[in-house]
């Protein structure tokens, strides 16, 4: 899966494009994890390319956004598919996150 | 239509998993919407095989079933792995403050929300059987 990253001067923007499931989720966290490591805790995770999320994507994401909110700052995402934010919204977890439908909305919200 | 498939029993066959069940899904006549969940649920049962049934066994192979039916698409996972009852997984806790969300039995929630029939049998002899149904009205 490739993974780009992209500063901005209030956020860092991450990209992936694909499918996300139990197989590379791992190598997402990895990414995000890094850029906490680095200080960087306002991000936004770009995912119009994204066509599928299995749960082990959002557990991901999860342990980000708790790692991000004690510091101030927070995980958006921003262009999410409609069967994902669909599924998000069934189970419940689109509470936790601000929901963006393009990046430049949700770079502009920090 | 009734087709089935083996699939390896590692992670790096999701894909290809969802490729099978997406083009059985379509030929149902299921609407985008309906394909997603059972591209979700399927990707969900798939990954406890690998995690839980296979798990501290030599990754062995587990078999897809799709059938139409005149109700909609059914799709049934055959594993050899040790038992695993879905049922047997706690609700998770949604809802709850950011800090006390934890990860356990989201998986087995989705493919409950996702499909209208999730059944599970295991047999010493046949392994875990997974019997879930999307309807077409549903």
């Amino acid at each position: 899966m490739e993974i780009q990253s992209t500063e901005y001067k209030r956020c860092t923007v991450i990209k992936a494009s694909g499918r996300i499931d139990g197989s590379n989720a791992p190598e997402l966290g990895a990414a995000l994890k890094q850029l906490n490591a680095n200080g960087i805790f306002n991000l936004v995770f770009d995912m119009p390319e994204i066509k599928f999320m299995a749960s082990a994507g959002w557990w991901v994401l999860i342990d980000i956004q708790k790692a991000c909110k004690p510091k101030g700052g927070e995980l958006v995402l921003a262009g999410v598919d409609k069967g994902i934010r669909e599924s998000l919204k069934l189970v419940g977890m689109d509470t936790y996150f601000k929901i963006y439908d393009d990046l430049t909305s949700a770079v502009g919200s920090f | 239509m009734k087709k089935n498939r083996k699939f390896p029993g590692s992670l790096e066959c999701l894909g290809d998993v969802c490729d099978f069940v997406t083009h059985c899904a379509k030929e149902c006549n299921l609407n985008e919407a309906q394909v997603y969940a059972v591209q979700l649920a399927v990707d969900e049962a798939t990954t406890n095989i690998i995690e839980h049934a296979y798990k501290g066994h030599l990754p062995n192979e587990f078999e897809i079933t799709c059938e139409e039916l005149p109700e909609g698409l059914q799709v049934v996972l055959h594993d050899t792995g040790k038992a695993f009852d879905p049922a047997s997984v706690p609700l998770p806790l949604l809802n709850v403050p950011l800090e006390e969300l934890r990860s356990r039995g989201l998986g087995v929630f989705l493919m409950r929300k996702m499909m209208d029939v999730v059944e599970y049998d295991f047999s010493p002899e046949d392994g875990n059987v997974l019997r879930m149904v999307k309807k077409k009205g549903g």
